[in-house]
């Protein structure tokens, strides 16, 4: 059987196929459309940010590739499989809810349940997952409350643990909603080192909601910008314009670059609020 | 009464070597009802189904009574009623504001079901009441070797699906987005919540489930956060109190029930200030 792969094209057919694949997709959600003709591919290593005002359908986005929403239109594959179906192989930062201050579990037993949570019975042989727990809890720095109950630990904490736990499974996609919330600045670009280099040590396909894509403008590939009147997938610069953006809300849009950051301007009354690159310089 | 008599009524220890042999199957049953207590119990707080125990174990009242009534097996009527509970709570209230309002609805219901069977049973009142507040009577072998198999298959079952059933309990949005199968355990996990229920009310009766259900893994939760030093200590807490609590009740002609409560909610008094002294501790540490 093996003597009929040519060993030095598997690797690079894997590489070659994308771990997300949208084709020609639309979401309905309680009769509303959310978005139509959505057509997306996500490489292995590449990092695509979906921007957005609320309601458009981001988190949507992530669920019907997670499985659990059902697109109205055309087709979604995930890891060369219809969506739901990969298990471990996807990492999920969920949109943050705090934990009780009463929850029974410690921040290293949260990210455990992301290694093997989903597998039946006990753990039997820990010192994999133990290894596993705590090299996912030194990406984020958070290997010094790694015994911590989590419901008493702040928010930022909590997130970081949230990154580590959508690490250690060694997804090949990553799905992250909001990550930096709740982060202060120096957190956020210590948790934006972590999944970058986690995207490049290990070839993952990462697509990140996010309603401010400044932190992020090192290290984005490619931008999905989900707007009422339709949406726009491309290089940061291209999508992030003035005339870009007045024709996905229907109403006049400046783009500002305040010391290189992006700043969204609605209607010139200096308003951005709702717009979604959420931008303050 | 005077304090003499009070204490001669709630502890007899006359001819306690012979009441011992007597009802050695009674304490058996208590150490197994403790283990499945303290580890079933553990997932009840972690799912926060503290409430939903009660109303089942009012429905289990309600079956136990109707079969005492019919003169069929009162253990499998236990059984019919809370698993009737159970997927009745598992069913219509994934969501935790329907499901406090069913239970809450349930509950008087098949209390009320229970009393009438009870009152229109002929047998004498006190030993029916025992299905409400527990009583101790000699457990035979059968009755001892169908609570085995009960707990077995309680401990078997949660033993098979602990990994995603603390996930699914803990982790609910992620457990789903990695494909645990969250609805199913969670009705799985309804049906051996009312297995264990309906045994436990055969020992401490429908009333007082929850102290055996509930109070030891909530006390186990005041002093530790690690999962397998909580289940190991609930085990602990819970197994204490019921054999403790059948062995002082040996000798008097009380039920079995406060003696059981009494030293769960003292266990978990005695964690409480456990916890509260260490948070002292700690504050004071940090203002140093």
């Amino acid at each position: 059987m093996s003597t009929e792969t040519v060993p030095t094209t598997v690797p690079s057919t894997r590489a070659a196929a994308p771990v997300v694949s949208v084709r020609d997709a639309a979401l309905e959600l309680g009769g509303r459309t959310l978005w139509s003709h959505l057509d997306l591919e996500l490489s292995p290593g590449e990092l695509v940010v979906v921007l957005g005002p609320n309601g458009a359908g981001k988190s949507s986005l992530l669920r019907v590739l997670l499985g659990s929403l059902e697109l109205a239109s055309g087709t979604a594959q995930v890891l060369g499989g219809p969506p739901g179906s990969a298990g471990g192989r996807i990492g999920y930062v969920p949109q943050q809810k705090l934990f009780d201050r009463g929850a029974p579990l410690r921040a290293k037993d949260l990210v455990g349940l992301g290694f093997d949570g989903p597998r039946p019975g006990i753990t039997l042989r820990g010192a994999a997952k133990a290894r596993a727990v705590r090299s996912a809890l030194e990406r984020v720095d958070a290997q010094h409350y790694a015994s911590r109950p989590v419901g008493r630990l702040s928010g930022g904490e909590q997130q970081r643990l949230r990154i580590a736990q959508s690490f250690v499974s060694s997804p090949e996609l990553l799905l992250c909603d909001e990550p930096l919330l709740s982060l202060d600045l120096g957190h956020q670009r210590a948790v934006l080192d972590a999944i970058d280099e986690y995207r490049r040590g290990a070839g993952a396909g990462v697509l990140l909601v996010t309603h401010d894509v400044n932190p992020l403008l090192g290290m984005v590939d490619r931008v999905l910008y989900l707007a009422p009147a339709g949406h726009r997938l491309g290089a940061p610069s291209e999508v992030l314009t003035g005339p870009v953006l007045s024709e996905l809300y229907g109403l006049h849009v400046d783009v500002l670059d305040v010391h290189g950051r992006v700043v969204v301007v609605a209607g010139g009354s200096g308003d951005d609020e709702g717009l979604g690159t959420g931008g303050h310089a | 009464m005077s304090l003499d008599e009070l204490w001669s009524t709630l502890f007899d220890f006359s001819d306690y070597g012979a009441l011992l042999a007597l009802l050695w199957n009674s304490v058996l049953a208590g150490a197994v009802l403790g283990v499945v207590g303290g580890v079933i119990g553990y997932f009840v707080m972690a799912r926060d189904l503290a409430f939903a125990v009660h109303g089942i174990s009012e429905l289990s009242f309600a079956g136990a009574s109707a079969a005492l009534l019919l003169g069929v097996n009162v253990v499998a009527g236990s059984i019919g009623g809370s698993l009737i509970a159970a997927l009745l709570i598992g069913l219509l209230g994934s969501r935790a504001r329907d499901r406090n309002s069913i239970i809450g609805v349930l509950m008087p219901f098949g209390l009320g079901l229970g009393i009438l069977f009870l009152a229109l049973h002929p047998g004498r009142s006190s030993n029916k009441f025992g299905l409400l507040t527990g009583q101790i009577v000699a457990v035979d072998n059968p009755q001892l070797a169908s609570l085995v198999v009960v707990a077995v298959i309680v401990l078997g079952g949660l033993l098979l699906m602990w990994r995603p059933l603390l996930f699914a309990s803990l982790d609910e949005e992620v457990a789903a987005a990695r494909g645990v199968p969250v609805r199913r355990l969670s009705i799985a996990f309804m049906v051996l919540l009312a297995l264990a229920t309906a045994v436990s009310l055969h020992i401490v009766g429908a009333l007082l489930v929850l102290a055996l259900l509930v109070t030891p893994a909530a006390a186990a939760l005041r002093v530790a956060t690690s999962p397998p030093l909580v289940v190991g200590l609930s085990v602990l807490f819970a197994t204490t109190s019921t054999v403790g609590g059948i062995l002082l009740a040996l000798g008097s002609s009380i039920p079995i029930s406060p003696y059981v409560t009494t030293i769960s909610f003292t266990i978990y008094l005695v964690c409480r200030l456990v916890d509260t002294a260490r948070h002292r501790g700690r504050r004071l540490h940090w203002a140093r």
